[in-house]
């Protein structure tokens, strides 16, 4: 089990302005959830990709250093938007239904930059 | 004797059709789909709960989107559905599957591959940024999530699906900065004669685009991108740069850029069923071979939709039907009464020239993918650069992309190449001076997903008793 707080933040906090934007489908009800230990709010039938750029800027940052990352295909095939729970558990947050007891970190670095 | 076991890999189009097939025909196939539900990209579903009509989400395509969801939900227990199921490996006449931590082997006779396709890419500088998606990926945040990826929203790339998403945001509110389309402008006439072939279809394609001249969205064509860019902080998209005639560059600034050159298909199930490819000149890209009805060149192997020849979704519900009818032939069992076989023939021939007239319409930029700078990040998931896959194939000497990929590591990442192969091959063969097909293509390799541990453990309990 991985131990947060041992981690080193390597980088700036990813920029917070919300990557996505919400155009319609609110009368869901919302599911409160985490965010690098900060309470976040989604809407029943979110994904996890969604809950998070919704309140996020990234994802997570890439274990290579080369900076933050938000998914790409959003159909499961690229990989890319897999996200860290704070036990230490990797979920691919495109195909992962929003829950409230989803604790998810993005900030962490441990990686090396790049070059 | 048994019934027959026809397993069906995909719940679109194609793999839909193909399964109400069989099970009027008296079979009760398995449909395997990593979907929650049945639909596939196009008519994928939104969530229960989401409350926007079928006109709203499909457009010109609600009727057959509904239609095909009504059929599909209709089959029933006639069929065994399992969804949320990912197919991950053919060997000695079994698919192996997982759904959560669960494996399982399901042996079969007739396997029919239905698997779709993904964007086909160019890992243009940037495209790893915070903003930048595919743009299937910016039709689902809209169709299945009610979302933009962005406030002000570039798309750029080649294609039908360019102008549709394009379409779909103005429509949904989105802003719109720019589309931008790489083919030249005199290529839609190159492709006008083929793509004759379905005049209905072409007037829809006109449609749209008139839609968005109205909306006011800038349209180029004959664009040459050269990165996207990001803001300051260097965390997310903030424009476009495209070159100018005069050399010099263009910014169109945006916070979001979805991109695509249309479509390649899905066929690492294909591969690992041993079945032939052949270069496709025409979409310039590796094709499992099949006959005219689906037959692959592997005993037992059946493809149809865009996993097989990218025909769209008319094109891949006949392909479902013509797969579904050669596999109950080949098991020498009667087809259920009504299939023309010879009009399904005839049809699915229309759809191949209209596939033909959209690659001459909407080509592949092989000469800008050939030139990335030396730095561009062309493997997502392992941060590789162009740099170095150019090297792999120069000072290392490989002749191909899987020799490429070993010393390189390019497309040996999660994503297994679905987002570097193609333009990773373009790379290859012109730093060697070769043409792209000697480049030759990635070969899929099992899992064609990643997989959770816990499942291969259950796997090696629970295989030999199933």
């Amino acid at each position: 089990m991985a131990d947060a707080g041992s981690r080193i933040m390597t980088t700036p906090p990813a920029a917070t302005a919300p990557l996505l934007r919400r155009l319609g489908e609110t009368h869901r009800a919302p599911v409160a959830f985490t965010i690098d230990g900060q309470p976040a709010t989604a809407l029943e039938g979110d994904t996890l990709l969604t809950a998070l750029l919704l309140n996020a800027g990234a994802l997570r940052q890439s274990e290579f250093g080369d900076g933050p990352r938000a998914g790409f295909c959003l159909m499961g095939a690229c990989q890319d938007c897999w996200v860290w729970t704070e036990d230490g558990g990797r979920l691919r947050a495109c195909g992962t239904p929003v829950q409230p007891s989803l604790r998810i970190v993005t900030r962490e670095a441990p990686w090396p930059p790049l070059g | 004797m048994a019934a027959p076991r026809v397993i069906v890999v995909g719940a679109g189009p194609a793999g839909t059709r193909a399964a109400e097939l069989l099970a009027a025909a008296g079979l009760r196939p398995t449909v395997v789909d990593e979907g929650r539900a049945s639909g596939g990209q196009i008519y994928r579903r939104q969530p229960p709960g989401f409350r926007r009509d079928a006109r709203t989400l499909y457009g010109t395509e609600a009727g057959r989107a509904t239609a095909l969801h009504a059929t599909f939900d209709g089959l029933g227990p006639a069929i065994e559905y399992l969804p949320e199921t990912l197919a991950w490996n053919i060997h000695g006449g079994a698919l192996y599957v997982q759904r959560e931590e669960r494996a399982r082997r399901l042996p079969f006779d007739a396997l029919l591959i239905a698997t779709g396709a993904t964007d086909r890419m160019i890992p243009l500088p940037g495209w790893t940024l915070p903003g930048a998606f595919s743009l299937g990926a910016a039709q689902i945040a809209l169709k299945a999530q009610a979302c933009a990826i962005g406030s002000r929203v570039v798309f750029l790339g080649t294609g039908p699906l360019l102008y549709l998403v394009a379409s779909q945001y103005v429509k949904a509110g989105a802003q719109v900065a720019a589309v931008l389309d790489t083919a030249p402008p005199g290529a839609r006439w190159k492709g006008l004669p083929l793509m004759a072939a379905r005049p209905a279809l072409l007037a829809k394609g006109a449609v749209l685009i008139a839609q968005l001249m109205r909306a006011g969205v800038t349209m180029r064509r004959g664009v040459v991108p050269r990165r996207v860019l990001a803001d300051a902080a260097g965390t997310r998209v903030a424009g476009v740069a495209i070159a100018t005639p005069d050399g010099g560059e263009e910014v169109i600034a945006c916070d979001a850029v979805g991109m695509g050159w249309h479509l390649r298909a899905e066929s690492q199930l294909a591969d690992l069923a041993g079945c032939a490819f052949d270069f496709d000149a025409d979409s310039r890209q590796w094709l499992p071979r099949a006959d005219e009805d689906g037959r692959a060149s592997a005993p037992g192997i059946y493809l149809a939709g865009d996993s097989a020849r990218i025909l769209g979704a008319d094109g891949a519900e006949i392909a479902g039907r013509l797969a579904a009818l050669a596999v109950l032939k080949d098991l020498g069992l009667p087809a259920p009464p009504g299939q023309d076989v010879a009009a399904l023939r005839r049809q699915r021939q229309v759809m191949d020239r209209f596939r033909r007239g959209l690659a001459l319409a909407f080509p592949w930029p092989a000469g800008l993918v050939a030139s990335l700078p030396d730095e561009t990040l062309v493997c997502r998931c392992e941060a590789i650069t162009a740099g170095a896959l150019r090297q792999s194939a120069t000072e290392l000497d490989a002749p191909e992309m899987n020799r490429a990929k070993a010393f390189s590591r390019t497309g040996m990442g999660r994503c297994q190449g679905r987002f570097c192969g193609i333009a990773g091959a373009e790379i290859v063969a012109a730093a060697r001076g070769v043409p792209v097909e000697v480049a030759g293509r990635l070969r899929g390799q099992a899992p064609v997903k990643p997989l959770p541990v816990a499942a291969l453990a259950d796997d090696a309990s629970t295989l030999e008793s199933t």
